[in-house]
């Protein structure tokens, strides 16, 4: 793989666009589809507050024209990944600012049919097998802007392939780094019928205070039988703006456990969306989101039965530091014959000092009459009996905080059945909790 | 030299009411002291402001540790000087194990020193000791892996606190309450257990409002407050005539007090009612 491609001060407009796919020698329909996206891109207008989904969320110090596409600065360096730590991997996939920088995969592996690539190469190498699922079902390009800029650019990202039956037993690592330039990963992940995997995809920056963009796209694609656990780990530079549609479709008796940890980034805006399309699916999403400083994240969450008999189960859990901010938008959507629907969701929030603010936001649409949908959502505030009581054992204030943030998060570490990432997660938000008064 | 526990003349407030009102009381490493008296008459303030609750304004008066005064010191500070705490009350941490919990806690206190961050003591041999403590404390060690509190019955809840008792090892430990919850076959193995775990080593401040926790420790010193004020100070048989007699003579005895506890008695039912 040609891994000196260079798109340096590419801005992203139409000529940018021209001089990028310049330097891809991807197939004609994929530099079409940018075209087209582009195209969708022009047409739109940013989101603005008076949107329903953009209420709380101010975009006016995003200015697209400040980034540019390419030139990388500093690497992540490698041993920064929390997710991959200890863990023995089956295949890594490695980008920095969009630019592949490392592949590998278990042959034993590569010899069953299973393909872990970058999603660039694999649009040259297997132009067919991408073109059939990239996009068509878990990825609208007209949603907004921020979905028809990461179709026009996108560049970085994985293609995973697991044919029929095959079960990839140890973790594939994605590792998506932003060095100050932009990372447009598109990650697409394809479990044909019975196949099962564990994908761990993992965001960083190389300091704290990094800046950068990104505007990423996730599409898993859960075949009938098949059993996928996807782990999102977000811990952007602090100065990063985060925006991503990701979206599941999980089919027949199949799973998908998805976990999320949100960290990083100033401003993140994140469309999270499972359909489950065939009877027996099953959905769980784990969501663990630390803020502090003047973080900004939001999550909007559409859990969709658009098939009867399936389960989904989300639970959200924040904790918040300084003036930092969460919103958790969620949605239970039941079509009308989805009977027996099983949905469950609820976003939990712990504010860490007087200025952090959770909004909450739970919802149904509910059109099938026999199902069971419930929803709950909680904010309150560290109590200090608890930390009197602590701190009475022996437990500094700061000790105390942290054990009682951990336990609020435990509900959420239960559920996730890798140990390595909940230890990660653990260990993650350990480091951040601070004494407060 | 024996360790000693002092509290001289403490005058307690919360939001500029007096609950404490002059309290002295000595406390020899060894001895076991009954702290009795009726309800709202300040007897967990007590015990959580020499633990150093921050919602109780000490307004006057001083706590001293083997001379040096314990007002500056944070809860974690008394602690690991060896201060203990048995809750009338214990709170609830969801999703910390009583296991983690105590394993931090034992290392905190053992190791004074330690800064955070700092290695816990190792798991093995903490795990050996945990387990022989909840043998002889008859608790299934599963306990352990439950969340501190959270969901405990109040049996629980008083055994759970007699664990930690075991496990940290106190200088002086204030028991509030310690044997309420329990049934009657819990109490006397709770009052032997405190019997073994602390009589001889430690200084023990009983509150209690039963008598076999006492039957088992017999206290070198019974007090009664009332009022928020220490008004009699007698030896095991004050503690025998108010169990069978209850507090008709002392109120009679100090008008005062009692007036003082009869509004504070009033306060607590208002409160009460205000936060049912
Ligand atoms: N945090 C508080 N805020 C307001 N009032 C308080 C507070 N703590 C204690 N009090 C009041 O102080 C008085 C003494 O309370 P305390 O809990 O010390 O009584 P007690 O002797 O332990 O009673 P009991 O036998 O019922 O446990 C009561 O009137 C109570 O309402
Ligand atoms: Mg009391």
């Amino acid at each position: 793989m040609d891994m000196s491609t260079t798109t340096a001060g590419i801005s992203f407009d139409a000529a940018g666009l021209e001089r990028f796919i310049e330097t891809r020698g991807e197939p004609a329909a994929v530099s079409q589809a940018r075209r087209e996206a582009w195209a969708a891109f022009e047409a739109m207008e940013w989101p603005d507050r008076r949107q329903e989904d953009w209420i709380r969320t101010d975009l006016r110090l995003f200015h697209l024209d400040r980034f540019q596409l390419g030139a990388s600065g500093e690497q992540v360096p490698s041993d920064a990944s929390v997710l991959s730590t200890g863990v023995d991997l089956g295949g890594q996939v490695r980008s920095i600012d969009g630019h592949g920088v490392a592949a590998t995969l278990d042959p034993a592996l590569a010899a069953k049919g299973v393909i872990y690539l970058p999603l660039e190469q694999a649009v040259v190498e297997h132009p067919e097998l991408v073109a059939k699922y990239f996009q068509q079902q878990a990825f609208d390009v007209g949603r907004d802007r921020f979905a028809a800029l990461h179709a026009a650019f996108w560049t970085g990202g994985a293609f995973l392939y697991v044919p029929r039956g095959v079960v990839v037993e140890r973790p594939l690592h994605l590792l998506s780094g932003i060095s100050g330039g932009c990372d447009l990963s598109h990650t697409l992940v394809v479990l044909e019928p019975g196949a099962e995997a564990t994908v761990l995809a993992e965001y960083l920056s190389p300091t704290l205070e990094a800046s950068g963009l990104h505007c990423g796209g996730i599409e898993l694609l859960v075949g009938a039988g098949a059993h996928l656990r996807f782990v999102n780990l977000q811990d952007w530079g602090r100065n990063v703006w985060h925006f991503a549609h990701q979206k599941a479709v999980v089919d027949r008796d199949a799973s998908l456990q998805w976990t999320i940890g949100a960290m990083g980034a100033r401003l993140a805006k994140v469309n999270q969306h499972v359909e489950l399309v065939g009877p027996g699916a099953n959905c769980q999403v784990n969501g663990v989101m630390f803020t502090e400083g003047r973080q900004h994240l939001a999550y909007h969450t559409l859990q969709h039965h658009a098939a009867p008999s399936c389960r989904s189960d989300f639970l959200y859990k924040a904790a918040l530091q300084d003036q930092s901010r969460t919103v958790w938008q969620g949605m239970i959507k039941v079509d009308q014959g989805a009977q027996k629907t099983d949905g469950y969701q609820r976003n939990d929030n712990l504010l860490l000092s007087e200025q952090a603010r959770a909004d909450s936001i739970p919802g149904l649409e509910i059109e099938a009459d026999d199902v069971r949908c419930t929803h709950g959502s909680t904010s309150g505030r560290v109590d200090e009996e608890l930390i009197f009581y602590a701190r009475s054992r022996g437990f500094t204030r700061r000790e105390a905080i942290r054990a009682i943030v951990i336990g609020f998060f435990q509900q959420v570490f239960d559920r996730i059945t890798i140990e390595s990432v909940r230890e990660a997660l653990g260990e993650s938000i350990a480091r951040r909790v601070r004494e407060f008064h | 030299m024996t360790d000693v526990l002092e509290i001289r003349d403490l005058h307690v407030s919360v939001e500029g009411t007096e609950i404490l009102r002059g309290v002295n009381l000595t406390l020899k490493r060894g001895e076991t002291h009954a702290l009795m008296g009726p309800n709202g008459s300040g007897k967990s303030t007590l015990g959580l402001v020499i633990m150093g609750h921050p919602g109780y304004e000490v307004t006057s008066g001083d706590m001293l540790l083997n001379g040096e005064s314990l007002l500056e010191l944070g809860p974690d500070e008394r602690a690991r000087r060896g201060l203990f705490l048995a809750f009338q009350r214990p709170v609830a941490i969801p999703g910390v194990r009583l296991a983690d919990f105590l394993r931090h806690a034992t290392t905190n206190v053992r190791s004074p020193e330690r800064k955070e961050g700092e290695e816990l003591m190792p798991m093995r041999e903490f795990r050996a000791e945990l387990r022989e403590k909840m043998g002889e404390l008859k608790m299934d060690t599963e306990f352990a892996r439950r969340y501190v509190n959270d969901g405990f019955s109040g049996g629980e809840m008083k055994r759970a606190e007699i664990l930690q008792l075991a496990m940290l090892q106190p200088k002086f430990a204030v028991l509030d309450e310690t044997d309420s919850g329990l049934d009657a076959d819990a109490v006397r193995l709770a009052s032997r257990s405190i019997a073994d775990i602390g009589r001889e080593k430690m200084g023990l401040l009983i509150i209690t409002h039963h008598d076999k926790l006492l039957e088992h420790n017999p206290p070198d010193f019974t007090h009664v407050i009332l009022g928020g004020r220490i008004v009699e100070t007698g030896g095991v048989e004050l503690a025998q005539e108010l169990h069978s007699r209850g507090y008709e003579r002392i109120r009679r005895e100090h008008p005062d007090a009692n007036e003082a506890n009869r509004s504070m008695e009033e306060a607590e039912s208002g409160q009460a009612i205000g936060s049912a």
